[in-house]
């Protein structure tokens, strides 16, 4: 975005996609599915000390309709996948999603009957944070890094990824 | 104790009591199953067992009857702990415990799904922590443990049928009092999984008619995450960063019951400075069990800014933690025969500066709800239950004490050295949300009050015993001597061998009794483990206490039980 200086006041000249992506990476709303201990951290990273507000994310909503970043917290067993989901189909586009600590990205140490070894093979992921749980400031890098693919990305990103995906 | 009980059991019932043992003070009768029934009714009725902890079935592949179902029993009055065993062959029922407490309807249920024992006479005998789709019995010991059982669906809990006799006859209210003539058509909706005045993963589908719910019914499952199976698959060490992950509000809590419970069974004592340390760090995580719960059972219904206050304290008992453990929640600090190493400089400093702003924050968040209209309306009278149906749900922990009932596994079987504290247990009278919430607050004062006594006199000394069986030997006997190498070889390889036998541990956790029932076979890894997670029996009632209710008493009830689906569904 740059303001040019030569032209009457009052406008900005910038990129249609940089424009909207700039606004879309400062107002995610999140969804946390949290499921378990990692939710406990996602409540830690909200609440005052850690201050999710500080990056433009902290209208926390629990309506799929009404969010486009899903934060998965916690371990997702074959009981929750049909859940897991039914929502992620339910929220609009664009939408992202987090998988937050090593039980969402990967079953984590619970290699067994009822856990689903990592929600990517239900759902795509944009962003893998480490750890069990994340501590809130290793969660917020992850808020960070995906504010940044926000904006690299196109105008329409992830319903074309979508649709690349379905065809596949 | 246990011998006269025993033998006033034999006179009652002669040769029907096949055998008897005294197992760490806990009297242990097998009985056949037939005469399981009347054994269990005269234990309730005559030697007052009002509790019924727990049914944990094993399997043992080799025997002629490979399953053992074992009932745990508990006299609060009498002070009496009873293991009731029966031994079925496959295919064999059980009679159901069901009339007798509330509370074997779950219990037996999770033995039916996860071993495949069948109940004559239970009213509702379904699959409950594996989903509807799963096929086998999973904590069979020949069902491999990778082996998943994806799952597509998600199942109805109430009938068609159901419905419409739940319509009917909440029309026949509807007639009675109501004249616009308009049908009342009850609405199914589901609370959950993924609601957030469920913290986590749990399930309640509800009849509503407007906002009164005439009928709901529960579901957990949703977060089995196998413990007991990833129990039997790691060694005994190995399984403690698996009860960080139970009730992971308070995860010191659970690994100091687990070093506990195999403690028990492995008979050794440990020193008097980890003792001390395991009853601070015990009550610091009571602190934060409680500090969530209240913090999130106050939002549900509303009050947003306790919500801050109480997690502010939180927050600096998790950074206690961090800097003890390396870790802020899941925390793997003890270990069998000790701790994983001792205090850090400056503990007690920063412990009793957090202490003083819980202080604070107590006062000025009961400033601001006890007397409060909207709270009071809120939480005065919903959701109560009387005392002794508490005991037949197996209600323990701050829910049974909301009822007036003063039972406190601290108190009355004291472990760690807790008889060498001072502090009371504060108790409710009507048992209802606003009870369950102030006995809580209450608790934090008590805990507090616990953690300033032990750091007062906390003995020096070494934090681990001195016994090579157990302790990993130090670093520089690991490096510098081929004994040393081959004792951190050995105990890590083949874990702790702990004697055969079985034992059932249990301390005071967050929201209860939390016991580990401990089964083994002379090597170094568990047969069997099978929690007693306090807030499963309670959850089991949840449908009783929100059913004529409204929806908001509903949140707000559930809050003040504080269910924590990690150590509900393991
Ligand atoms: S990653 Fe760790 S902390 Fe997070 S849900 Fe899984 S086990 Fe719990």
């Amino acid at each position: 975005m740059a303001v040019d200086l030569e032209a009457p006041s009052g406008f900005l000249t910038t990129r249609l996609r940089q424009a909207i992506n700039w606004g879309r990476k400062y107002s995610l709303w999140p969804l946390p599915f949290g499921t378990a201990c990692c939710a406990i951290e996602f409540m830690s990273t909200v609440s005052s000390y850690n201050d999710l507000s500080r990056f433009g994310a902290e209208l926390v909503r629990f309506s799929p309709r009404q969010s486009d970043l899903l934060i998965v917290a916690g371990t997702i067993s074959y009981k929750q996948a049909p859940i897991l989901k039914t929502i992620y189909s339910q929220m609009a586009e664009p939408k992202w999603v987090i998988a937050m600590g090593v039980c969402a990205s990967s079953g984590g140490f619970y290699n067994n009957y009822s856990t689903l070894q990592g929600i990517d093979r239900i759902i795509p992921v944009d962003f893998y944070v480490a750890g069990c749980p994340p501590t809130p400031e290793n969660l917020l890098h992850g808020l960070v890094m995906l504010q940044e693919k926000v904006a690299r990305e196109g105008l329409v990103p992830a319903t074309e990824r979508h649709a690349r995906r379905a065809q596949a | 104790m246990s011998r006269k009980l025993l033998e006033r059991l034999q006179q009652e019932f002669g040769t029907a009591i096949l055998r008897t043992a005294d197992q760490h003070g806990d009297a242990v009768i097998w009985v056949a199953p037939k005469d399981a029934t009347v054994v269990l009714r005269h234990l309730r009725d005559r030697e007052q067992c009002e509790l019924l902890l727990d049914v944990a079935g094993v399997d043992y592949p080799e025997r002629a009857k490979r399953f053992e179902v074992n009932y745990l029993l508990r006299s609060l009055a009498r002070a009496h702990r009873v293991r009731v065993k029966i031994d079925v062959a496959e295919g064999e029922a059980v009679e159901s415990a069901t009339p007798l407490w509330r509370c074997a309807d779950w219990h037996e249920r999770e033995v039916f799904d996860l071993l495949g024992v069948p109940f004559r006479g239970h009213p509702d005998l379904r699959r409950i922590l594996c989903h509807h789709e799963f096929e086998g019995h999973a904590l069979r010991k020949d069902y491999p443990i990778e082996q998943g059982q994806p799952c597509v669906s998600t199942e109805k809990l109430f009938g068609d049928h159901e419905i419409e006799q739940a319509s009917r006859r909440s029309e026949g209210v509807a007639a009675a009092g109501d004249e616009s003539g308009l049908p009342s058509d009850l609405l199914t909706v589901n609370i959950g999984p993924s609601h957030p005045a469920t913290h986590g993963a749990l399930r309640v589908e509800v009849l509503l008619d407007g906002e009164t719910v005439v009928r709901a019914r529960s579901e957990i499952g949703y977060l089995h995450r196998c413990f007991e199976k990833e129990a039997e698959d790691h060694t005994w060490h190995e399984v403690m960063p698996y009860t960080d992950r139970l009730n992971y509000c308070s995860a010191l809590l659970n690994n100091a019951i687990w070093a506990h419970s195999v403690e028990k069974l492995l008979g050794v004592q440990i020193t008097p400075r980890c003792r001390a340390i395991r009853v601070i760090v015990s009550e610091l995580a009571r602190l934060t069990d409680h500090l969530v719960c209240l913090a999130a059972n106050l939002v549900d219904i509303g009050a947003l800014t306790n919500y801050w206050y109480l997690y502010n304290v939180r927050e600096g008992i998790y950074q206690i933690f961090d800097k003890l453990c390396g870790s802020r929640l899941t925390t793997n600090y003890a270990r069998i025969g000790g701790m994983s190493h001792d205090l850090y400089p400056g503990f007690a400093e920063e412990t009793l500066f957090h202490l003083g702003r819980l202080d604070e924050a107590i006062r000025d968040v009961t400033g601001l709800v006890a007397r409060n209209r909207i709270f009071l309306d809120r939480t005065v009278g919903v959701g109560a239950i009387s005392r002794e149906e508490a005991l037949s749900w197996g209600y323990t922990g701050p829910c049974l004490r909301a009822t007036g009932l003063a039972y406190d596994v601290r108190r009355f079987a004291p472990y760690f050295g807790y008889e060498e504290y001072d502090f009371d247990i504060p108790v409710g009278e009507h048992g209802d949300t606003y009870d369950r919430i102030m006995v809580r607050f209450e608790e934090m004062k008590q805990s507090a009050r616990i953690i300033r006594q032990a750091l007062r006199k906390l003995p020096e000394g070494p934090v681990n015993i001195d016994d090579p069986r157990v302790i990993l030997p130090p670093k520089e006997s690991v490096y510098g001597s081929i004994e040393g190498m081959m004792n951190q070889f050995k105990l890590i390889y083949e874990g702790i061998q702990v004697p055969a036998g079985e034992a059932y541990g249990f301390g005071e956790g967050g929201n209860g009794e939390l016991g580990f029932f401990c089964v083994s076979n002379g090597t170094g890894r568990p047969w069997r483990v099978k929690v007693r997670p306090p807030c499963f029996p309670i959850f089991s009632s949840y449908s009783r206490l929100i059913e004529g209710g409204m929806i908001p008493d509903a949140i707000a009830i559930l809050g003040s039980l504080n269910i924590i689906a990690g150590e509900l569904d393991r």
